[in-house]
């Protein structure tokens, strides 16, 4: 342990840290921009400058190693005005686009502006112009004059992506930032340097000029796009998606996420293909009826069977919370054994997060006791022992074999977000609410249970009443305005969809929200024991492995 | 209640005052000057009223060469108190690179402060001089690109307003 004092309080630090890291543990903030804890040291800002005793001149804070007796002022005379300096000197040529600028709002040369500058400029000659649009990938575009220069994207290409692609050429004020000749940066994690440039010269293709950072609200959640499950946010405007953010969580996605997660996995919540509202097969028609009739219509299609001919599909894609209600529907209410889930994976794991098992939730459905062995379901369907389905969120009839199975069903009861294929061979379709809608829970494959929250409202949630995230908009729209008036769907929680069906069929339960169906769900499932919502937060829990003892990631 | 906010009492008038006559005559004789000075009442509608230059009718955008000089900052849709302002932003190839997809203020929330106008980086948003408004529904209260852009030309006499009082 050394012992260093900055700006005269005195702490016990570690002695391998940096000087910049030091004072981040102990709550001080030390302004900078080409540092991050993630990458290498580049030290080429100069924004981290502080005063250090008996040093001649002032040093980088970020490639400065602590020592025993450091005396460290940040905030002195001589700090303070390298710090005007730094930045009179970075707004020479950085252009006044705050206004056009995505990054406004989040920017640290913005914030830094207000904190760290005296907010005026000496400089009246013509600004150096640049390139405004410069594609460095399919999913990433430049404005070469907001660029600072501080290389975090060029580091993170080398060192994290593993695409060295990104470098500076030409010198002085006409540096550019671009990709090698004939390369483009395409790294499945090419996105990530959107957040990482501390301003706003790297844009995102998809969300560009969509919306501005304060009309949106943000809500914590996670990545349903593999088994990874990166700690996520949702921003929302007027009821609709706009962008997915990574949040950080050093157990399972640091400060990353990958850009399939990023793009594929919320247009579909907005999206027209939603199911609508509650529909029922009548003589080959899709008739839309109200929830009560369509459960009734279950209900009554159910019981028309014997227990023996009726199997249930489980599914990776809905929370613990759907799937244990589901669970307890097909064993006491219905009364069969024949329950299973689908899997869904396609390439490989990679080194950095990327996972082949394709749902949020698979880890969640075993841990329950379902198990993945479908094929003894598909083909009592296909012998005709088993006459009747109940499937939970997933597009089973997307497998041709199912597809084949499903149309051969006397009776087909099916929740979805969105009409698909298994849809189009259903009996009664009931609408579910999207991960974006609901509370709930995933356990992504390192055992690790984490908490999705609702981000986006259905027509029977209200944002205030049941404490949504809520933006300036959100609070302030009137009946009468349009920009209050985002579509919202008639989608339930499944959770709460089984929960009607098995008081049709006359069991009554009473789960009033997800959070009493976790409570009962870690009280019968044993790797659940002792969890809580409050315990998972927002970084999530392990669940106990069988033997009983806790590990860590 | 008196100027300094202090309330006055029955006891506390004078003598002349509380006989009322003299009072009654005073303002009478306010009326009758009134009489002969200049008329400032407008038959309106068959006269209209020209506002001066500093005027605060409703806001509108400016059109420039055939676009619009806004370019969906949003700043006048934060700054706007009654939240009158919509804004939807999306690319352009013009070198602005944004421009408003959608523009919309609601005029009936509009409390015509301009503070819009005031924030407005581009001179994009001014204050007019129209002040007749009139609708027979909410919806029709929400004026689009459609009826809020207005040539350069129409406005010119605000810009030069708004340049000598910056
Ligand atoms: S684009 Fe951003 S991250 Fe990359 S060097 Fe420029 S300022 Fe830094
Ligand atoms: S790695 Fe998986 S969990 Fe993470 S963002 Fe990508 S798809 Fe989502
Ligand atoms: S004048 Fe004031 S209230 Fe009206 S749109 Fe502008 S900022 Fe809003
Ligand atoms: S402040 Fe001006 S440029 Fe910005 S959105 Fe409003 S009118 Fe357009
Ligand atoms: S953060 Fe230290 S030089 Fe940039």
């Amino acid at each position: 342990m050394a012992t260093i004092t900055i700006d005269e309080k005195k702490f016990e630090v570690d002695p391998q840290l940096t000087v910049i890291q030091a004072a981040a543990q102990q709550g001080i903030e030390i302004p900078h921009f080409c540092y991050h804890p993630k990458l290498s040291v580049a030290g080429n800002c100069r924004m981290c400058l502080v005063e250090i005793e008996k040093m001649p001149k002032l040093a980088i804070a970020c490639a400065t190693q602590v020592a025993d007796g450091m005396v460290v002022k940040t905030r002195s005379e001589r700090v303070l005005k390298a710090q005007h300096a730094v930045m009179e000197f970075l707004l020479i040529n950085h252009p006044l686009d705050c206004p056009i600028c995505d990054e406004a709002g989040e920017c640290k040369l913005q914030d830094y502006a207000y904190k760290y500058s005296i907010g005026a400029s000496r400089f009246d000659e013509d600004k150096v112009h640049k390139p405004k649009r410069y594609p460095l990938g399919p999913n990433v575009i430049l404005d070469v004059e907001r660029c600072i220069m501080c290389s975090r994207c060029v580091r993170f290409a080398d060192e994290i992506a593993h695409q060295p692609v990104l470098t500076f050429t030409q010198r002085g004020d006409h540096v550019v930032l671009t990709t090698f000749p004939e390369t483009q940066f395409d790294s499945p994690y090419s996105m990530n340097v959107i957040e990482l440039c501390p301003v706003g010269a790297l844009t995102s293709t998809d969300f560009r000029f969509r919306a501005r950072v304060w009309e949106m609200s943000s809500t914590e959640s996670v990545c349903v796009g593999c088994a990874r499950g990166c700690n996520i946010n949702i921003w929302v405007r007027n009821n609709e998606i706009l962008r997915l953010t990574p949040r950080q969580n050093e157990d399972v996605n640091s400060f990353w996420m990958c850009d399939e997660g990023r793009l594929g996995t919320f247009k579909f919540v907005n999206g027209p293909g939603r199911v609508s509202s509650p529909w029922i097969r009548k003589d080959d028609r899709k008739v839309t009826v109200g929830w009560d009739e369509a459960i009734a219509a279950a209900a009554s299609g159910l019981k028309a069977f014997k227990k023996g001919e009726i199997a249930g599909l489980a599914s990776a894609y809905a929370t613990n919370e759907d799937n244990f209600a589901f669970l307890k529907f097909m064993r006491d209410v219905v009364g069969t054994k024949a329950i299973a889930f689908l899997e869904h994976t396609a390439g490989e794991d990679d080194d950095l997060l990327i996972r082949a098992d394709k749902t949020p939730n698979a880890g969640g459905v075993r841990a329950l006791g379902i198990g993945s062995n479908a094929d003894s379901i598909l083909r009592r369907i296909n012998d005709g022992a088993i006459r009747a389905l109940y499937a939970l969120e997933d597009d089973i009839a997307a497998n041709p074999d199912w597809k084949n199975a499903l149309a051969k069903l006397e009776f087909l009861v099916v929740h979805s977000p969105v009409e698909n294929a298994t849809t189009e061979l259903a009996d009664v379709v009931l609408p579910a609410s999207t991960y974006a809608e609901k509370h709930g829970t995933f356990v992504n494959f390192q055992k690790r249970v984490q908490r999705i929250r609702p981000a986006v409202a259905t027509t029977e949630q209200d944002r205030a009443l049941d404490g949504f995230a809520m933006s300036r908009w959100d609070k302030f729209a009137s009946h009468n305005d349009r920009w209050g008036k985002g579509p919202r769907r008639d989608a339930r929680p499944s959770w709460r969809i089984v929960q009607s069906l098995a008081g049709a069929m006359g069991t009554k339960w009473k789960f009033t929200t997800a959070e009493n169906v976790f409570a009962e769900l870690a009280e019968n499932v044993p790797e659940f024991k002792g969890l809580r919502y409050l315990s998972i937060g927002t970084r999530g829990a392990l669940l106990r492995t069988p033997q009983r003892v806790t590990e860590k990631a | 209640m008196s100027q300094n906010g202090k309330m006055i009492r029955k006891e506390d008038l004078s003598f002349w005052q509380r006989i009322y006559i003299p009072e009654i005559l005073k303002g009478l004789r306010l009326t009758f000057m009134a009489l002969f000075r200049r008329k400032i009442t407008i038959q309106y509608p068959e006269k209209r009223f020209t506002p001066p230059d500093s005027f605060r009718g409703r806001p509108v955008l400016v059109e420039e060469n055939g676009v619009e000089r806004c370019v969906a900052c949003g700043l006048c849709s934060r700054v706007c108190p009654a939240l009158a302002i919509e804004v939807q932003a999306n690319e352009t190839a013009l070198e602005k690179e944004r421009y408003p997809e959608k523009f919309e203020i609601n005029m009936v929330r509009c409390i015509f402060c301009g503070f819009c106008e005031e924030v407005c980086p581009e001179e994009a948003i001014i204050m007019s001089k129209e002040y007749e408004l009139v609708f027979e529904s909410q919806e029709e209260a929400v004026f689009g690109k459609d009826k809020l852009l207005v040539p350069i030309e129409k406005v010119r006499d605000r810009l030069e307003f708004l340049h000598k009082h910056r």
